[in-house]
């Protein structure tokens, strides 16, 4: 475990950083091609609806402990169309679910034809208790509208409420890209898969935009932090944020982990133990956007919003001056930059600007797997040896400086040291 | 920074207190045990969606009238601790616990649509192979069941069981006020044994307007008659297919005896009832229904029953009637006996308890101004319900524990703090389903207990961006003290955000969802605030005090805050204060 702390080390202190900012490109063309895919199942295929929005009658019959076998599905789908309730029982789906119960679904009926088809289940040797759910046709269109009214209130919200939270519309607008992202590609999974869409399943892609949210809020809040004071800690915009997304990465590897687990639990018993149903359509939806918002926030908003600001006059000359300024002291230095650092740090005057698209960087430039303390560490370019003169005012306390400046404390704190 | 030396102790004391002070309040609640859904004990729920007959907007003090009344019809029918709720804007919830009472899906939507009309003339509606039995006796045993099938009108009698008498002493002297509509008052009793037959009388080729309901039943014209002979009732059982009741226009209908009625425009209008109830009255053994109307009706009650009381109709030879049509089907045909004009009626016959209570129940809902169509029943069997019930509980074990054993195995040392947090806000959302069950009968269903299970990893990730905070700043090389006040005033700002974002979702799905969906997002948004709670009262204050351990903050091995497992090579505050590089 401590591996993960001195790697999550490492990756705070930008010894190790993986180039999610830089490589947007692929990030870009990987999420567009799961898009497309998810996109093309939804058109293609369609999703699979369930009775609550389609209407109809659900029995789940409760048989005798491993009694849901196919004999009796067979015996059951028999009882179920040997009733005299016209053609809404001709043909009825009927399925195993889990180890002791059946599950029929036949179109709407009235309540005393349910009341029939139910007594008919009821019949069928090995069948302990029926139970039903029986739904209007147009109750499940008004289920719809009314899940799509949520959606997008819920999106109107959050986009209000990030723009607020983060006073910057390009965030805003990297969150719903990373939101959308999630939406489509869960919805993309259900279609391919044929996974039953139940209201369960919509609360649960519901609860999952607020995960994702989650995660993006974390990460941009880093990002913001990073960035404040860009002209002190000459990087650029792109290197600040993908400094911000290594260092939040133990962070969002961990509450994902902490937050799947629970979801993987109700996953495990829901499909163990109760075959299928709300519990599972709940877990199942979380556990897919779960896994998708995580990769979105980092993959996908922090990116696009570096991409975004690197537009604005203001960071394209704050970016100007950070690269001119290492070239400076590269050239001032030249021994600053030693290659067997290859860990690309930005902040050590290394040739850490990416050009994604000519620098050959994934290739010789793999992610150093271990600890830095075993590495041999160059000596960072002081500001001595680089000829430069200290600063000449108090110098504030910025994450460039790598330790922490000295400031006066109160008596009572002196001593506590 | 914290310079309040003595504050976080404190917290943690006020927070205890509160704790304790809520699980006070749930003592003297005096159940431990929360209330649970209808997934997890079993039963039946009927969800019903209201509309109006007339595309008008359902209104919240309709729903809310429709929802009481459904409430008694449904207790009043033998079933305890049923539960009507209403939900947004036009459903409402019926919940019964523990038996299966599909039966009462019909009981519960239907509609009651109930009008007063005149009864223009009235025959035997199926064709018949034996004529009824023409007793007289006006008992005519109703076959009514022990639901509250409306069935009033017991046989082709022309003795109707049904009377309306004045009330009181009130006009019991005035049989003889007649309007000049009624021409011929014969006064004769009602003897004639046969059902009779279609109307013989010669009828006007145009009759009387519609908009006068009592010349109209004397000469409802021929088109109307003719319609009437050609009308035939459905076979029994089968229901009658749905008859335009419009409140405007004369209606042909059959009731469940298969007697048709040609019967006037309504005259009065359920909504104008102020009430009606079963009872015996002094001095007599048999019960009657007791009706009242309000002034505007009374009126109108007035004017009719002295137009029509022991007045014999020109067109039938029969004594002359009204009816109480529910939803389009007569349920009582009475004979008036004297002109009531105090509003107050009395409907005798030989009634059972059951049945002069099911008419009366039949009679006050009648002023339910709503529609009611039951799109959504479920029926949970016990089995099922106990088997999800444990289901959820392992899942919710599973689900800490797996997250428990993480934090710690992560965080060692602030591992024991993620738990110390989970198991406090899994004692406080204890309480509060508990607390919520009694004040707003917050009931804990499958969907429930998964928002439950899904919040216990917002919780703990709450304390993941705080730890992670704190070595954060341990990394940027402060001491252990100083990081953990430094690590929460960022990670404070995170979690507001995020779980704000988590509580916005919550409520837009509670807003927006319909049915059990709902408890999930009650759930969450629950959890999410016990969390905000737990995180600023309990978990900060905590991990404050540890700081102040040297367990903790000279970073012992197991603390979880170590310099190795933090991954920097020396604390700061802890021995020489550099971190020893260059």
């Amino acid at each position: 475990m401590s591996a993960l702390s001195r790697w999550g080390h490492a990756l705070y202190q930008g010894k190790i950083s993986i180039d999610f900012v830089g490589r947007r490109r692929l990030w870009y063309t990987l999420s567009a091609l799961i898009v497309l895919v998810a996109i093309g199942g939804l058109v293609f295929k369609g999703l699979n609806y369930g009775i609550e929005f389609t209407g109809g009658v659900e029995y789940r019959a409760v048989m005798a402990p491993h009694s849901a076998d196919e004999q009796h599905v067979v015996q059951v789908r028999g009882a179920v169309v040997g009733t005299d309730v016209g053609t809404a029982t001709a043909a009825p789906t009927v399925s195993t679910s889990g180890s002791d119960s059946i599950l029929i679904q036949i179109e709407p009926v009235t309540n005393d034809q349910a009341n029939q088809v139910s007594a008919a289940i009821d019949k069928v040797p090995g069948v302990e208790e029926v139970s039903r759910q029986s739904i209007g046709a147009s109750w499940g269109a008004d289920v719809a509208r009314r899940a799509l009214m949520g959606l997008i209130v819920f999106s109107v919200l959050v986009v209000l409420f990030i723009w607020a939270y983060f006073r910057e519309w390009k965030m805003s607008v990297a969150a719903m890209v990373a939101l959308a992202h999630d939406l489509v590609i869960t919805v993309g999974i259900y279609a391919l898969s044929g996974f039953e869409v139940s209201p369960a399943t919509v609360t649960g892609v519901l609860t999952i935009l607020g995960f994702s949210l989650y995660d993006t809020v974390v990460v941009f809040d880093k990002v913001r932090e990073n960035t404040k004071d860009l002209a002190r800690s000459h990087r650029t915009y792109a290197e600040a944020a993908n400094l911000a997304v290594n260092q939040t990465l133990v962070r969002s590897i961990n509450t994902s982990v902490v937050a799947l687990l629970p979801v993987a639990a109700l996953l495990y018993v829901g499909v163990v133990q109760l075959g299928s149903g709300a519990l599972k359509d709940l877990a199942l939806a979380l556990f897919v956007g779960l896994a998708a918002g995580a990769y979105s926030s980092i993959f996908i908003a922090t990116p696009l919003v570096a991409q975004l600001k690197e537009r604005e006059p203001a960071v394209i000359s704050g970016d100007a001056r950070a690269i001119k300024r290492r070239q400076r002291q590269e050239a001032a230095d030249p021994y600053a930059y030693v290659p067997a650092s290859a860990g690309a740090d930005p902040r050590r005057g290394g040739p850490a600007r990416r050009v994604p698209a000519e620098e050959p960087a994934p290739a010789r430039d793999p992610i150093p797997d271990e600890s830095p303390e075993e590495r041999a560490e160059p000596t960072p370019p002081r500001a001595r040896q680089t000829g430069r003169r200290p600063a000449p005012h108090p110098v504030a306390p910025s994450a460039a400086a790598k330790r922490p400046q000295p400031s006066r404390k109160s008596r009572a704190k002196r001593k506590g040291r | 920074m914290a310079t309040r030396p003595s504050r976080p102790a404190r917290t943690l004391g006020i927070f205890w207190l509160v704790v304790a002070a809520l699980f006070g309040v749930v003592a003297l609640g005096g159940s431990w045990a929360p209330q649970l859904g209808l997934d997890l004990q079993g039963g039946t729920r009927i969800t019903l969606a209201a509309s109006t007959a007339g595309g008008e907007p359902v209104t919240p003090q309709k729903l809310d009238q429709a929802a009481s009344i459904i409430d008694s019809r449904v207790n009043g029918s033998g079933v305890t601790e049923a539960e009507v709720t209403t939900q947004g804007s036009d459903n409402i919830i019926v919940e019964i616990p523990g038996q299966n009472r599909q039966d009462l899906v019909d009981t519960v939507k239907q509609t009651a649509q109930l009008r007063f009309r005149l009864v223009a003339a009235e025959a035997q509606g199926r064709p018949q192979p034996t004529p009824p039995s023409p007793s007289p006796t006006p008992s005519g045993t109703p076959s009514t069941g022990p639901g509250e099938k409306h069935t009033a009108k017991p046989a082709p009698s022309p003795s109707p069981r049904g009377r309306a008498l004045s009330d009181g002493l009130v006009a019991a002297d005035k049989p003889s006020a007649k309007p000049s509509r009624t021409p011929t008052p014969t006064a004769t009793p009602p003897a004639s044994p046969a059902p009779s037959a279609a109307p013989s009388a010669a009828p006007v080729k145009r009759g009387a307007p519609v908009d006068q309901p009592l010349a109209w039943m004397d000469n409802p014209g021929t088109s109307w008659l003719q319609k009437f002979e050609a009308y035939t009732c459905p076979p029994p059982g089968k229901s009658n297919a749905p008859v335009v009741d419009n409140k405007s226009q004369p209606l042909i209908t059959c009731d469940d005896q298969g007697i048709k009625y040609l019967l006037s425009a309504a005259m009065i209008e359920g909504t104008q009832l102020t009430g009606a109830s079963a009872g015996i009255p002094q001095k007599q053994a048999q019960w009657v229904v007791t009706l009242s109307f309000n002034s505007t009706a009374r009126k109108t009650f007035a004017d009719v029953t002295s137009a029509i009381a022991n007045q014999t109709s020109q067109l039938t030879g029969q004594p002359k009637q009204f009816a109480i049509v529910l939803d389009g089907k007569p349920i009582s045909a009475p004979r008036v006996d004297s002109p009531i004009y105090n509003g107050q009626a009395e409907i005798s016959g030989n009634f059972t308890q059951a049945e002069a209570q099911s008419l009366a129940n039949s009679l006050k809902y009648g002023a339910l101004p709503l529609k009611f169509t039951a799109p959504v029943v479920t029926e949970e069997g016990p089995t099922l319900a106990a088997d999800q019930l444990s289901a959820g509980l392992r899942a919710g074990a599973i689900g800490l524990l797996l997250v428990m054993l993480y934090c710690l195995f992560y965080y060692r040392g602030l591992g024991t703090v993620v738990i110390a947090s989970l198991a406090t806000a899994a004692l406080v959302t204890y309480a509060t389903v508990l607390l919520l069950g009694h004040a707003v009968g917050f009931t804990l269903t499958l969907p429930g207990i998964a928002g439950l299970i899904v919040a216990v990893g917002i919780t703990a990730d709450s304390f993941i961006v705080y730890f992670e905070r704190i070595r954060d700043e341990i990394r940027d090389g402060r001491s252990v003290r100083l990081a953990v006040e430094a690590g929460w005033r960022r990670a404070r700002a995170t979690c507001l955000a995020a779980d704000t974002v988590s509580l916005l979702a919550a409520v837009v799905l509670y807003i927006f969802a319909i049915g059990v969906v709902k408890g999930f997002a009650f759930a969450l948004g629950v959890s999410t605030a016990i969390d905000l709670v737990v995180f600023f009262f309990f978990t900060k204050p905590l991990v404050t005090v540890l700081a102040r351990q040297p367990f903790f903050y000279r970073g012992h091995k197991m603390s979880g805050l170590s310099a190795e497992h933090v991954g920097v090579e020396r604390l700061a505050g802890v021995g020489p204060r550099t971190e020893g590089r260059a």
